[in-house]
């Protein structure tokens, strides 16, 4: 299968929704000319024109806004909010406009809305363009929330979220842009709501989210030399969650790790280790473990970004530590 | 002035149909009939009046939390309107939404919204829907003085004006934002000089003069028509009632509020059109007599709709 990297399957996506279906428009700061703060959508101006490739001024709660009215009509728009810290600015139109329309209208409107936007550490950029913020958007009934961590992710759930008649936050992140894995040829979609299974195992049951699915793939491959195979789940969707695929999995393995960068306290981790306590709690032969991101913003030093962060060690650590395994260290705080 | 004695009837209708729909609202709230919280348009009756009947059956508004007159304008039907703030599963709503969320899509109302000022960019992005698909449609957008204040007001009609959106900004001065009085909120004497910051045109009319609201808004309407763009409209007006329920006045005088009744939007225009013969205190009387009938099958139809349930409500969340 051919090659290519999670910001060409982005395009390839936005590409393909926009030749398919003339109300698929896209609205951004710096889109056009520029291509946007990571060229995602460099060139699309050139092909598509100014009137479907809207730079916008810098507001945020505007253009989401005008984002929520025009799909309220029958439009198609993607939003591009340049970081994920900025889609705070925009949140009253995100959280009580575009998620609730449709509800608190009786279920009469619909507003087939993306808002597309990286987030992520690992750049040097510090506390406020660095955070990951999914948690926010899944507690807004209304919304759906995708998080793709492959190309092949990247492009199918991105057209299927452009398809769909609901607002969908869609988070990429910044550490998977320039990274490559297989993608299809021709048309491929991806259902909102279908987790994967990216590496079977039979001894633990680790869910990773966004870049922590391929922390998690190295962490296989160092655990695999050990005699230890794990099973890596990745949602891609957090609304609406495969529960099914997650307890199916939990339900072989007896034991589960669930991984994320956004900050422990309130993170959807918890979210999940809830629902695995509440449905699955027969299946577990060991308390569930939760590797996520330390409970600071994102600091600015090197050292210290890499600190709060769960790394592939981490994952090491924690996945010998549930299995009773040399190694594994005693409670640690991540 | 151009308008026909229907016309001018057919407004004076509209302004005594949304008091008399407000009075029954004011009154079952106080039987605890209605709960929750509701915001009356009593005393503001020209603004939506004004404006809706220069809008074309297919031309869209947004409106705000005081939203009933905007709906009443727009032609919405009263029974489903009542059996929304009555929480029935017949409102426009289903009962979901309530007073500050009436939505009546077919007839163009993009909906009312609870956030003061986030009505502004549903309203402008309607806008840019329309100017996409090079349709001669417009959209009216109602919001308060208070919402002048939020960022939304701003970010929006910059976007507006740099698009040169189809939409006209209707700001409801009512003198007051909740209690803050729009004198000591704002540094300049009116809001429509904002218009020029946005290089967009401002107009100021008596918001109690339906006929001036009507003049003002063809003139808006016809420039977004014809491609020319948003323009900002103040109408200075004043609601009667206190904001919501909890509203004790204790931010205005009783002296203020009464020299503001005596110039009821409604009495003004029942006067123009007694001098030009076109009602006489009997049509009045009949016209009275109609609209109270209406509202009160609207509470009839209300109090024997049943109550909604919770089942199929995943199907009103996600579509």
């Amino acid at each position: 299968m051919r090659e290519i990297t999670y910001k060409q399957a982005i395009q390839e996506a936005l590409r393909e929704e926009m030749r398919r279906d003339e109300r698929v428009f896209l609205l951004g700061e710096d889109i056009g000319v520029y291509g946007g703060a990571f060229g995602v959508t460099l060139g699309f101006l050139e092909e598509f024109g100014k009137a479907r490739v809207r730079d916008t001024p810098i507001s945020e709660l505007g253009i989401v806004g005008a984002a929520a009215g025009a799909a309220l009509m029958g439009m198609r728009p993607v939003v591009e909010i340049m970081f994920i810290d900025f889609s705070t600015l925009a949140l009253d139109q995100l959280a009580n406009q575009a998620a609730k329309m449709r509800f608190m209208f009786g279920g009469k409107a619909r507003v087939p809305m993306v808002l597309r936007a990286p987030q992520g550490a690992g750049t040097g950029a510090a506390a406020q363009h660095s955070q990951s913020l999914e948690a926010l958007f899944v507690h807004f009934p209304g919304l759906k929330v995708a998080m793709p961590s492959t190309p092949a992710d990247a492009k199918g759930l991105l057209k299927a979220a452009i398809r769909d008649d609901n607002p969908v936050v869609f988070i990429e992140h910044k550490l998977l842009y320039n990274r490559k894995g297989p993608v299809p040829d021709g048309e491929h979609l991806v259902p909102l709501g279908r987790a994967e299974i990216k590496r079977p195992g039979r001894d633990l049951t680790l869910i990773a989210i966004s870049n922590m699915v391929i922390k998690a793939l190295e962490a296989a491959e160092i655990l695999a030399a050990e005699g230890i195979e794990i099973e890596i789940v990745d949602p891609r969707t957090l609304v609406p969650l495969d529960e099914a695929t997650v307890l199916d999995s939990v339900r072989r393995t007896g034991r589960v790790l669930i991984a994320h960068e956004a900050c422990r306290t309130g993170g959807v981790g918890a979210e999940i280790l809830a629902r695995i306590v509440e449905e699955g709690f027969d299946y577990l032969d060991a308390p569930i473990r939760r590797l996520a991101g330390r409970d600071f913003p994102i600091p600015y030093s090197k050292v210290l970004e890499r600190q709060v962060i769960p790394q592939v060690e981490d994952i090491v650590r924690e996945a010998r530590r549930l299995l009773g395994r040399a190694g594994g260290g005693k409670r640690n705080d991540q | 002035m151009s308008l026909t004695i229907e016309a001018l009837l057919g407004m004076y209708r509209t302004m005594v149909r949304i008091r008399a729909f407000e009075e029954r609202v004011d009154d079952l709230m106080m039987k605890g009939l209605i709960h929750g919280t509701t915001h009356l348009y009593i005393g503001m009756e020209a603004v939506a009046t004004g404006v809706c009947s220069a809008l074309k059956p297919e031309d869209y508004i947004a409106s705000n939390h005081r939203g009933h007159g905007h709906c009443i304008a727009k032609g919405a039907d009263l029974n489903r309107m009542m059996a929304e703030l009555l929480g029935k599963a017949t409102g426009y709503c289903k009962g979901k939404g309530g007073s500050m969320h009436i939505a009546d899509l077919e007839r163009g109302n993009l909906g009312a919204t609870g956030i003061v000022g986030s009505g502004i960019p549903v309203a402008t992005g309607a806008a840019l829907a329309i100017s996409m698909r090079k349709e001669a449609k417009v959209v009216a957008c109602f919001f308060g003085d208070g919402a002048a204040n939020n960022g939304a007001f701003h970010e929006s009609l910059n976007l507006a004006a740099i698009w040169k959106l189809p939409v006209i900004y209707v700001c409801e001065n009512n003198q007051y934002a909740m209690s803050g009085p729009a004198r000591e909120m704002f540094a300049i004497p009116r809001i429509a000089e904002r218009g020029s910051a946005y290089g967009i045109p401002g107009a100021t009319v008596d918001g109690n003069d339906v006929l001036a609201v009507h003049a003002a808004a063809t003139e808006s309407i016809r420039r977004a028509r014809d491609g020319h763009g948003p323009s900002l409209l103040t109408c200075e007006t004043y609601r009667w009632k206190g904001h919501s329920r909890s509203d004790a006045n204790r931010y205005r005088s009783k002296e203020e509020i009464a020299a503001w009744q005596a110039r009821c939007p409604i009495q003004r225009l029942r006067r123009y059109l007694e001098e030009l013969d076109g009602l006489d205190a009997r049509a009045a009387a009949a016209i009275e007599g109609d609209v109270r009938a209406e509202v009160e099958e609207a509470v009839q139809f209300a109090e024997k709709s049943p109550v909604p349930s919770l089942e199929g409500a995943e199907a009103d969340l996600y579509a």
